[in-house]
């Protein structure tokens, strides 16, 4: 990917104007130059009563039970005898391991992530690129090309399941019009099939926010820029690699961090397409904790959870100091 | 790009939007297809993608047999309050957070990029057990509640984003003007940033009235249904009633569907502007 590394900032016409990309929405970091003002009493009660609901709200519905859930990671936690929940240390991590199914687990849960993430920023780049130009009908090719983006990842592994169902489903009988396939194929009952059959449905799904956020952001960068490339008789890929990419590399850094979380912890999609079968060849570390809770272990579907949280926060502090910009690189 | 295109060019990208176009539409044309299929009609080869007859038996169904109506109007209800409410919320918010800086504020942020992270699994026990000591298991009221928390980190960040776009200017005019900080963001601010509080607050509305894990934990009843726990009791072990099911998942893609036909120019023009922001 050339988002992670890409080394050269773009010459930019008139420094000191505005900062590049900020489409990105958790766009933290530096904002602005301007400095903390003075504290008073009044200015902290502004702040501290604005931020009071929402602060209020995630505590208690999301921080509270997430805390309390961790600490069943460490629990004797079975619903099939609650009369012993003894302190346990970290047999539930373990367990974990010692599952002969994990490995695959994590194998599934690779292949899932990468396989649907690379497509997604091919394929959702190009289509950015293609829709900045104005044509006739752009306004409604956009609202049907991103209506994806609306439908629940329960029901996206419906529609699927439904397309590749192996006696009356359509992608077999296309595939069996035009040849291409003697006999139909037993998409999700296959172990060889079946990751394939999830992740061309989570593309189908994802493509969509890629579109959205580099739309945007390609939206910040300045003609100037590129009538400047033309001028120099750069070629479109020249002007692809060194200007356009190098511009939005926030935005492209920040999207494809929310979706590598969002895609690692999304269930939904599995769990109404296959439900991880056929024999665990699609199962994903969030759905085998949905399996381990519907067997009663909280225990060790919440130290599951609790590695998951971590292995996210270790990706996310790499990647976002991977693809940090340069001091003083911003004007 | 914005250089001049040659025809070959213009060939590739209308092919390759024309097949994108088939792509993503094909699967809802499906769904209705079969949707609109007599019930016995569904099973039967060749499959027919015009079928001769149509019919509307499976979309009567789900009003006869299910209580499709209820769980219509429970999941409009509770998105509709939830999504208002995260969006009014993480209005003040954003705006502490795109307008002012002090200490605590970069862990804010952190601590709502984390929210994203947490597998719901991990909550969902904990959680039903603090909903039954507050009495709110199996009720609208305490699903709404859940919803807004689960709502308000994005959309905190999505506004603020959009807040960064407004000059400051114009609050601090009107508050020279005897307004409070309070009354300038409601008078002044808001007004300008509409576009982006009903993106918003779409995106909110649409998160809650897809959402399936917390609804199924939460809501035993089944006049407390919402649409996505009716249609995972659609799924039987082994079996699927593709009749029922594709009619209901019709009913619940096209309001959403709907909405963001109508929302997409306003999401990308708002997250454009703070694109830009000067």
């Amino acid at each position: 990917m050339p988002i992670v590394s890409p080394t050269r900032q773009p010459a930019r016409p008139r420094p000191g104007r505005s900062s590049p990309a900020k489409g990105a929405p958790p766009s933290g970091g530096p904002a602005t130059s301007r400095r903390r003002p003075e504290f008073t009493a009044r200015r902290a009660l502004t702040i501290a009563a604005f931020m009071a609901p929402a602060a209020l709200f995630v505590a208690l519905f999301t921080y509270y039970p997430m805390i309390a859930g961790s600490q069943m990671a460490f629990r004797n936690w079975k619903l099939t005898d609650l009369t012993d929940t003894s302190w346990v240390g970290l047999k539930n991590f373990r367990d974990v391991f010692a599952d002969p199914a994990w490995s695959t687990v994590l194998g599934n849960t690779a292949v899932w992530v990468v396989a649907s993430i690379v497509p997604q920023l091919v394929i959702g780049f190009a289509l950015a690129l293609w829709l900045r130009r104005k044509f006739r009908f752009r306004g409604l090719y956009q609202a049907l090309v991103f209506f994806p983006w609306a439908v629940s990842g329960f029901l996206i592994g419906i529609l699927f399941r439904w397309l590749f169902n192996s006696e009356f489903g359509v992608v077999n009988d296309l595939l069996q019009k035009t040849g291409l396939s003697d006999e139909p194929i037993a998409w999700l009952a296959d172990p060889h099939t079946a990751m394939g059959a999830v992740i061309v449905a989570n593309i189908w799904y994802g493509v969509t926010f890629f579109t959205i956020m580099i739309l945007a952001a390609l939206q910040s960068i300045p003609d100037e820029l590129y009538e400047a490339a033309a001028l120099d008789g750069a070629g479109k890929a020249r002007t692809l690699f060194q200007i356009t990419i190098p511009y939005i590399r926030t935005t492209l850094a920040l999207t494809v961090l929310l979706r590598i979380i969002w895609i690692f912890n999304f269930p939904d999609l599995i769990f109404g397409m296959t439900g991880g079968g056929p024999d665990n060849q699609t199962h994903i570390v969030t759905t085998w904790m949905i399996r381990i809770t519907q067997q009663g272990d909280y225990g060790r579907a919440s130290a599951i959870g609790l590695l998951i949280v971590a292995s996210l926060l270790v990706f996310a502090a790499f990647f976002l100091l991977a693809t940090r910009e340069k001091k003083g690189a911003r004007p | 790009m914005i250089g001049k295109e040659t025809a070959a060019g213009r060939t590739v990208k209308f092919a390759f939007l024309g097949l994108w176009l088939v792509f993503t539409v094909f699967p809802l044309y499906w769904i209705t297809i079969t949707s609109l299929k007599a019930p016995g009609d569904i099973f039967t080869f060749p499959i027919a993608y015009w079928p001769e007859t149509f019919s509307l038996e499976n979309y009567e169904g789900l009003f006869s047999k299910a209580d499709f109506g209820t769980y219509l109007a429970n999941s409009l209800i509770i998105a509709a309050v939830a999504g208002a409410t995260a969006t009014a919320i993480s209005m003040l918010s954003a705006y502490v957070l795109a307008r002012f800086e002090f200490r605590t504020k970069s862990a804010l942020l952190m601590a709502a990029l984390v929210t994203q992270m947490i597998p719901a699994f991990i909550a969902l026990g904990p959680l039903y057990l603090l909903m039954t000591d507050l009495k709110l298991v199996d009720n609208r009221l305490g699903l709404i509640l859940v919803y807004i928390a689960v709502c308000i980190p994005f959309c905190t960040v999505m506004l603020r984003g959009f807040f960064a776009n407004v000059p400051d200017a114009l609050e601090e005019a009107a508050m020279i003007d005897g307004l409070s900080r309070f009354g300038a963001l409601f008078r002044v601010l808001l007004p300008v940033m509409r576009p982006g509080i009903v993106a918003a607050f779409i995106f909110n509305f649409v998160n809650c009235w897809n959402e399936l894990f917390l609804s199924v934990t939460l809501m035993n009843s089944d006049e407390n249904k919402t649409i996505p726990t009716a249609l995972n009791g659609f799924i039987s072990s082994f079996n699927i009633d593709w009749g029922s099911m594709s009619a209901a998942a019709v009913l619940t893609i096209a309001p959403t569907m709907v909405l963001f036909a109508f929302a997409s120019r306003h999401i990308v023009q708002g997250l454009t502007s703070g694109a830009v922001k000067g």
